[in-house]
């Protein structure tokens, strides 16, 4: 439709009449001031774009916006397609989370570290955990030796998560575990710790990660074949969305999929089709999808193109809510509302300079504030070298709060909504989604096309082309392929965390002292329970909450269910 | 002159599954015009030692950012010896502190790259350390 016929719409930026004055103006501009300014300041290149390649036009105006109908597209936080916030009031009346991550050694280092952390002022616990917990082999296994506390602590039996929060009271505080596999069992462990103490499972409130299809494509962390995975999932969120009011049994990934490599459209389209995934098969239960929807979670990460990540939190937001309203039916809002954590970018920082990354995390934290996150992490400082220290910790803490408190960033919602290049990326970056989800229903859905190995290509194309342009100069790192100082090969200028020796030992002697004092009989008894329940398509929760209760271990449980599922086997690609 | 395509195990090892850089080493390599098996995730030091006396190679690159490295190398060093391998070049990448590296060289790894390294800083030092051992004729 030319401009010349529109009649006046309402929600449009400006009028049809403003908008061929300003185009008119728009082409003046260009042909003599802007023409005669580059002849002395030529810009730095023909043509720039975003991260993940979108254009990047030298300015934006009301022309860009005149098809933007601000009821359908942009509206009120709260409200359908919560493109600007999931709560009428967001951080004006509860800042998101300050939640950084912890890990390391013994449920006794892990539980100094939070309660440090709490001190600190974080208002969220989050929990890392050890690669063998991870993969779903206990402390004395084979497989475990040598990786022992060492990315993050070690929880083979309940008592080692009650020893991990001892002294911090979950029925207050959100407790988050980064554990994916094997969250079914720690969220068990969780629950029988909660009932220990007392806590009604109504107060809970917190999270496991759990989104085992990111595994398969990214994060690489899986014992089960993808099918099973999946139904020890739906199993994980159907018994949570009935019995925990307050808790998120899951958060749909996209960050990792983000550091293995992908582009922020990659990050976010992926994401959404293994959520879109999840709820079909929760679907085939006969469960209404507002009975459970409500409790989905997401996270994704802050990265250093700072507009784009803007518009993809936006987009994000624009694009779930339609798809939990039309495609799978959703009354309520709450189960349209995509709400996530969020992690600064990892593999954005740097080995050298290390100072430097307290710097890059600073932006990348600005980004999800603007872009509406629920919780945060801030990465440390020497994120590319160990696992962060104390003081890493507490410098990216402080960012934070910092940020929250200092800046004014916090005190109005969607402050960039409005940006003539903010609402323009977040267009197409929203077009580009759908592509993705298309092509990806197209293939059968994110199951099937994990299983084709799509994803994983994919990601393994845009982890080269990114390498490709960092060896090239088109993507500068400061300090490395840039203004790089030989001097600050030298040394860094701070002490890293050390792995204390030992810590291994102390795992398998308290494993060891669990099996000596637990009923054996029952402990058996409760595991075959849990095969046969594995067997059925009945809920896995229940039986496995028995089984941690009888001081089952973690891989002793896995091993169990290995009988009935098999293991994955990966086809890998490059 | 020996024509044969130098031939490289791409290894992950122990149950650090991240595998966005030795994927991207891979590849590069096998741009490079190297013959490159890639291990897949998740191996055992013995598993390592037989896929490279299996696949005959001339270079194992390790990927290890779990931090295990000091459990999982040595171990791959001994089997290769004691398989009579020592001429197969062992080199790590991923999270290394530099204390670590030098331990590592001392034990008989030949190089240690960090996280800044580019493809092109290890393409470079294959291709030289495989000419020399060409010179030195060490492979009969």
């Amino acid at each position: 439709m030319a401009l010349a016929d529109r009649t006046e719409i309402p929600g449009q930026v400006a009028k049809d009449s403003d908008l061929a004055e300003i185009a008119k103006a728009k082409t003046e501009w260009e042909e003599t001031e802007l023409k005669r300014f580059q002849q002395r300041s030529p810009e730095r290149k023909k043509q720039f774009s975003t991260l993940s390649g979108l254009p990047l036009e030298r300015i934006y105006t009301p022309l860009d916006l005149q098809d933007l109908d601000f009821a359908e597209k942009i509206n009120f936080p709260g409200s359908y397609p919560f493109t600007r916030g999931p709560y009428p009031t967001m951080y004006r009346s509860r800042p998101w989370t300050m939640r950084q991550i912890a890990g390391f050694g013994t449920p006794s280092h892990t539980n100094q570290r939070l309660k440090y952390l709490i001190a600190q002022g974080q208002t969220g616990i989050s929990i890392d955990f050890d690669m063998p917990t991870l993969m779903g082999y206990d402390s004395d296994d084979p497989r475990a030796q040598g990786e022992v506390g060492r990315e993050g602590v070690a929880a083979d039996t309940v008592s080692d998560l009650d020893e991990v929060l001892e002294g911090i009271d979950i029925g207050e505080i959100s407790v988050s575990m980064t554990i994916n596999p094997t969250a079914w069992i720690l969220f068990s462990m969780y629950l029988a710790v909660a009932e220990q103490r007392g806590i009604p499972l109504g107060r809970l409130s917190g999270t496991v990660q759990a989104d085992i299809l990111k595994e398969y494509i990214a994060q690489k962390e899986w014992i089960y074949p993808i099918r099973p995975g999946v139904r020890i999932v739906r199993d994980l969120i159907v018994y949570s969305a009935k019995h925990l009011l307050r808790y998120n049994p899951i958060n749909i990934s996209g960050y990792h999929i983000r550091e293995a490599g992908a582009t922020a459209v990659q990050e976010a389209a992926f994401t959404l089709a293994n959520g879109i995934a999840y709820v079909e098969e929760i679907l085939k239960l006969g469960i209404p999808v507002d009975e459970f929807a409500p409790r989905l979670a997401f996270y994704f990460v802050a990265e250093r193109d700072f507009f784009e990540e803007v518009a993809k939190f936006r987009a994000l937001r624009r694009v779930w809510a339609r798809i939990m309203k039309e495609r799978f039916g959703a009354q309520q809002s709450e189960s349209m509302r995509l709400r996530f954590h969020c992690q600064t970018a990892a593999s954005s920082l740097t080995a050298r300079e290390p100072l430097n990354n307290i710097a890059r995390t600073a932006v990348q934290a600005l980004s999800a504030i603007l872009g509406g996150a629920q919780s945060l992490h801030t990465n440390g400082m020497d994120e590319a070298h160990a696992i962060p220290t104390e003081q890493a910790m507490k410098v990216a803490l402080r960012t934070q709060q910092i940020l929250l408190e200092e800046t004014g960033a916090a005190n109005t919602i969607d402050p960039l909504g409005g940006s003539y290049l903010v609402e323009t990326l977040t267009d197409q970056m929203e077009e580009k989604i759908w592509d993705y989800i298309r092509r990806i229903d197209e293939r059968g859905g994110a199951v099937a096309a994990a299983e084709q190995n799509f994803f994983q290509i994919e990601i393994a194309e845009s982890a080269y082309h990114y390498q490709q342009q960092k060896r090239d100069g088109e993507l500068t790192l400061v300090g490395v392929n840039k203004y790089y100082d030989p001097s600050s090969d030298e040394g860094l200028p701070f002490e890293l965390h050390k792995v204390e020796p030992g810590v291994e030992e102390i795992q398998k002697e308290r494993l060891r002292r669990v099996r000596k004092q637990r009923d054996d009989d029952e402990v058996e008894k409760r595991l075959a329970e849990l095969t046969e329940v594995a067997r059925s398509d009945e809920n896995l929760i229940p039986a496995t909450i028995a089984a941690v209760k009888a001081q089952a271990s973690l891989g002793e449980i896995v091993k169990a269910l290995k009988t009935v599922f098999g293991t994955y086997v990966e086809t890998p690609v490059f | 002159m020996d024509d044969r395509k130098t031939r490289i195990l791409v290894g992950k090892v122990g149950l650090d599954g991240h595998d966005r850089g030795v994927k991207v080493v891979a590849r590069s390599l096998r741009d490079a015009g190297f013959e490159v098996i890639y291990t897949g995730l998740h191996r055992t030091p013995e598993e390592v030692v037989e896929a490279a006396l299996q696949e005959d190679v001339d270079f194992i690159g390790l990927s290890i950012l779990s931090g295990a490295h000091m459990s999982l190398v040595p171990p791959i060093i001994e089997l290769l010896a004691a398989n009579d391998a020592e001429d197969i070049i062992v080199c790590v990448g991923g999270v290394i502190p530099p204390e670590d590296g030098e331990a590592l060289k001392e034990l008989g790894v030949a190089a240690v790259f960090d996280q800044d390294s580019t493809t092109d800083d290890i393409i470079a030092w294959i291709r030289e350390t495989a000419a020399k051992e060409t010179k030195t004729a060490k492979k009969s």
